[in-house]
C-alpha cells in the first residue's frame, strides 16, 4: 500500500476532480452490476425452485438390489455352451442386509436422511372400480424427511399404523374413496388385504397422485412376500449436486445399485446447464459492454489529462507510475460502481418480494440471494475495470512528456 | 578546476516531420554552463530554444552528440534513470505554471518528492512550507491553484522546481504570462535563489528587459548559437 501511495493519491484525486466523467463511469458499472446480480439471483432462484419441485417428490438417491444378470454357461475349458443368452426378467428382491446399510448410511455426513421402502405393483379395488397402483411401504418418521408427505395432506391426516393407508387425490377420485373408507389391495400371487384410508395427499404431479399408495412397512412386506425385507433405500443428501458422487461411492462400497436424481433426471440437469450457459453468456456480454464503457471514458480522460501527465513526467514521475495510476482508477471505479450497483440490485430483489412473486404466493419462487453473489459481482467489476483500463493506461504511460505538455 | 555543471558537445536534434523529410532543429551545438551561472537563452520563435530546453531537461533525447550533466554522460541512460536524474537535479518552471489543479499549493510543491518516494515526511512538508514562506505565500499553503492569482501560481511552480534542491533550474518564458510588476517579482525570486543557493539558472525569454538582468546571454538563431556574451547585469527598474 505504501509503495503505491503516490499512484493511489493521484488516481483518487484525479477521479474526484473529473466528477462528471467519474460519475458517468460509476453509473454505468452500477447498472451493469445491478443487472448481473439480479439476473443471477433470479436464475439461480429459478433453478433451485425447479430442482426442489422435481426432487420434492423423489429421493436424491435410490438404492436397490443389483440387477439379476444371466451368466453364460461355460465348460471347464472356457467354451461357451449356450449360444444365445436371454436377458433375465427382474424379480422383486430385497436389498441384502438393508438394516446394516441403513445404519452405515445414517453415519455418512453428506447424507441427511435415509429411509427404507418396500414397493411393488398392486391392484387397488373398491366396489366395481380397480386401478393399478404403486404400493409403497414406508417408515413414516423416516420417509417424511425424504418427501414431505405430511405437508401435502389435503384431507384426513398423516398417520400410518396397522392397516392404514395414504392415497393421492387422483386415486381417491378414481375409486370414489374418501377418508375412513376401505380399499382392497391385491398383488400378483393372489395375496390381498384391506386397508382404511386415513389421509389423502396431493404432491402436485398427476401421475404420482394417481398411482402412489403408502402403507406401513409390515403389511407391504407381507403383500409382496418379502418378510422383513426392503426393496430399496431412499437417500437425501445435503448438496443436491453432490448426489451422483455420493451415489457412486455407495454403489462401490456396498456392491448395490445406487442411482442419483442426476442420472434418473438427466434431462432436467441438461436443461439447467443450458440455462446456466445462456445466463453466463448474458453476464459476459454485460461485462464486456461495461468494460468498453470504462475503457472509452478513461481513454478520453487520458487525452484530456495529457498536459497534466506531461507535467507529472517532467516532475520525475516514471511511466510505470502513470500506468499504475490509470489501472488503479479502473479498479477503483469498478469497486465503487459495484458497491453502488448493489443498492438497486437489492431494491429489485425487495421489489420482487413486494410484488408477491416470492415463494409465499402460489407459483412464485424465492430469489437466490447470497453474500457470495455480491462479493463475486464486486470482484468481477473490479477486475473488469482494471482490464478495461489497460489500453488507456498504456497509452498514458507512453505519452511523450514534451508532446504532452504542448497539449492544451 | 571544478567540472562544469552542464556540457554539450556537438549536440543535434532532428525531427522527422512525416517521412522522408528530416528537419534538423539544432546543429551540433557546443555549450558549457558553469555552476552558479545565471543565463538567458534568447532568439526568435522557431530558433530551437524550446527544443534545446527539453534536451537540457532530459525530457527529450538528442539525435546526435553528448550531454554531460554533473560529469555524467546522459546518452546511455535508461528512461527510468533519466527520469530519476531529472527529478533530483533539474527544476522546471514553465510559461504556464502547470500546477495540478487537484492538489493544494503545498502538495504541488511536494510533487517531485511524492513521485520519487511516495508519502512525504514531516521534514519534506516543513521544507515545502519554508519555500512557500520564502516566496510570500504563507497564507496560501492549502489553497488549490484555481484559488490563486497568476503570479502566485508561478511562485508555487518555482517552489516546486526548488523542492529537491536541484543544481539546475530551467525556465521557459516564466514571466510570459504575467504582467510587468508580477514579472519583476518572479524574476527577482530567480535571482535571489541563484545568489543564495548557487543555483544555476537558464531562462528562455523574449523579453529584453529580463535578459538584460542576466549575467550571460546566449542567442540562438536557426539552431545555431549566434552569440554568447557575458555581461554585467543591469539592476532592473
Amino acid at each position: 500500500m505504501l509503495r503505491i501511495w503516490f499512484e493511489w493519491t493521484l488516481a483518487v484525486r484525479l477521479l474526484r476532480e473529473g466528477r462528471t466523467q467519474t460519475g458517468l463511469i460509476i453509473g454505468g458499472i452500477a447498472l451493469g452490476v445491478a443487472v448481473i446480480v439480479f439476473l443471477t439471483a433470479l436464475i439461480s432462484g429459478l433453478q433451485v425452485n425447479i430442482i426442489e419441485r422435481t426432487l420434492g417428490t423423489q429421493a436424491h438417491i435410490k438404492i436397490s438390489a443389483p440387477d439379476d444378470v444371466a451368466r453364460p454357461l461355460r465348460t471347464t475349458d472356457d467354451t461357451a455352451l449356450a449360444v444365445q443368452i436371454e436377458r433375465r426378467a427382474q424379480r422383486l428382491r430385497s436389498v441384502d442386509q438393508w438394516p446394516k446399510i441403513q445404519a452405515l448410511l445414517d453415519a455418512v455426513p453428506e447424507i441427511t436422511a435415509v429411509s427404507p421402502v418396500v414397493s411393488g405393483p398392486a391392484l387397488a379395488r373398491r366396489g366395481a372400480a380397480s386401478r393399478s397402483v404403486a404400493m409403497t411401504g414406508i417408515d413414516p418418521a423416516r420417509y417424511t424427511q425424504i418427501v414431505p408427505l405430511d405437508q401435502n395432506i389435503r384431507e384426513g391426516r398423516f398417520r400410518l399404523t396397522g392397516r392404514e393407508m395414504l392415497i393421492g387425490t387422483q386415486l381417491a377420485q378414481d375409486l370414489g374413496a374418501g377418508v375412513g373408507e376401505r380399499i382392497r389391495l391385491e398383488t400378483g400371487d393372489g395375496r390381498s388385504d384391506v386397508f382404511t384410508v386415513v389421509g389423502i395427499f396431493e404432491l402436485g404431479v398427476r401421475d404420482l397422485d394417481q398411482r402412489l399408495v403408502f402403507l406401513p412397512m409390515k403389511p407391504a412386506q407381507a403383500l409382496l412376500d418379502l418378510p422383513g425385507g426392503a426393496t430399496g433405500i431412499d437417500v437425501r443428501v445435503r448438496e443436491i449436486f453432490e448426489a451422483e458422487a455420493v451415489a457412486q461411492r455407495i454403489s462401490r462400497r456396498y456392491d448395490i445399485k445406487a442411482e442419483s436424481w442426476m442420472v434418473t433426471n438427466s434431462n432436467i440437469l441438461d436443461a439447467l446447464r443450458a440455462q446456466s450457459t445462456s445466463t453466463n453468456l448474458i453476464k459476459v456480454f454485460v461485462a464486456i459492454s461495461v468494460a468498453f464503457g470504462i475503457a472509452s471514458v478513461l481513454a478520453v480522460s487520458v487525452v484530456q489529462r495529457a498536459r497534466e501527465i506531461g507535467i507529472l513526467r517532467a516532475m520525475g514521475t516514471t511511466s510505470p507510475q502513470i500506468l499504475k495510476v490509470f489501472l488503479l482508477q479502473g479498479a477503483l471505479v469498478g469497486l465503487i460502481g459495484a458497491a453502488i450497483g448493489s443498492v438497486p440490485a437489492s431494491g429489485l430483489i425487495a421489489l420482487w418480494v413486494q410484488l408477491g412473486l416470492s415463494r409465499s404466493s402460489r407459483g412464485g419462487f424465492d430469489l437466490m440471494v447470497t453474500p457470495e453473489l455480491f462479493i463475486g459481482a464486486t470482484a468481477l467489476a473490479t477486475v473488469v475495470g482494471m482490464i478495461a483500463a489497460v489500453a488507456p493506461a498504456r497509452r498514458a504511460a507512453k505519452l511523450d512528456p514534451v508532446e504532452a505538455m504542448r497539449a492544451i | 578546476m571544478s567540472q562544469p555543471l552542464l556540457q554539450l558537445s556537438r549536440l543535434s536534434k532532428s525531427y522527422s516531420v512525416g517521412t522522408p523529410v528530416e528537419v534538423e532543429v539544432l546543429h551540433a551545438l557546443d555549450l558549457i554552463l558553469e555552476t552558479g551561472e545565471f543565463a538567458a537563452l534568447i532568439g526568435p520563435s522557431g530558433s530551437g530554444k524550446s527544443t534545446l530546453l527539453n534536451l537540457l531537461g532530459l525530457l527529450d533525447r538528442p539525435t546526435a552528440g553528448d550531454l554531460i550533466l554533473l560529469g555524467r554522460a546522459t546518452r546511455e541512460l535508461s528512461d527510468a534513470d533519466r527520469t530519476r536524474l531529472r527529478g533530483q537535479k533539474i527544476g522546471f518552471v514553465f510559461q504556464f505554471h502547470h500546477l495540478l489543479s487537484a492538489f493544494s499549493a503545498t502538495e504541488n510543491v511536494l510533487m517531485p518528492i511524492m513521485a520519487a518516494q511516495g508519502r512525504p515526511t514531516a521534514d519534506d512538508v516543513a521544507k515545502a512550507h519554508a519555500l512557500l514562506d520564502e516566496v510570500g505565500l504563507s497564507a496560501h499553503r492549502d489553497k488549490r491553484p484555481g484559488q490563486l492569482s497568476g503570479g502566485q501560481q508561478q511562485r508555487v511552480a518555482i517552489c516546486r522546481a526548488l523542492i529537491n534542491a536541484p543544481a539546475l533550474l530551467l525556465a521557459d518564458e516564466p514571466t510570459g504570462n504575467l504582467d510587468t510588476a508580477t514579472s519583476a517579482d518572479v524574476f527577482e525570486l530567480f535571482r535571489r535563489f541563484n545568489r543564495e543557493r548557487e543555483l544555476t539558472v537558464l531562462v528562455v525569454t523574449h523579453d529584453p528587459r529580463l535578459s538584460a538582468q542576466c549575467d550571460r546571454v546566449i542567442e540562438l538563431v536557426d539552431g545555431d548559437i549566434a552569440s554568447d556574451r557575458r555581461q554585467v547585469a543591469s539592476k532592473g527598474e
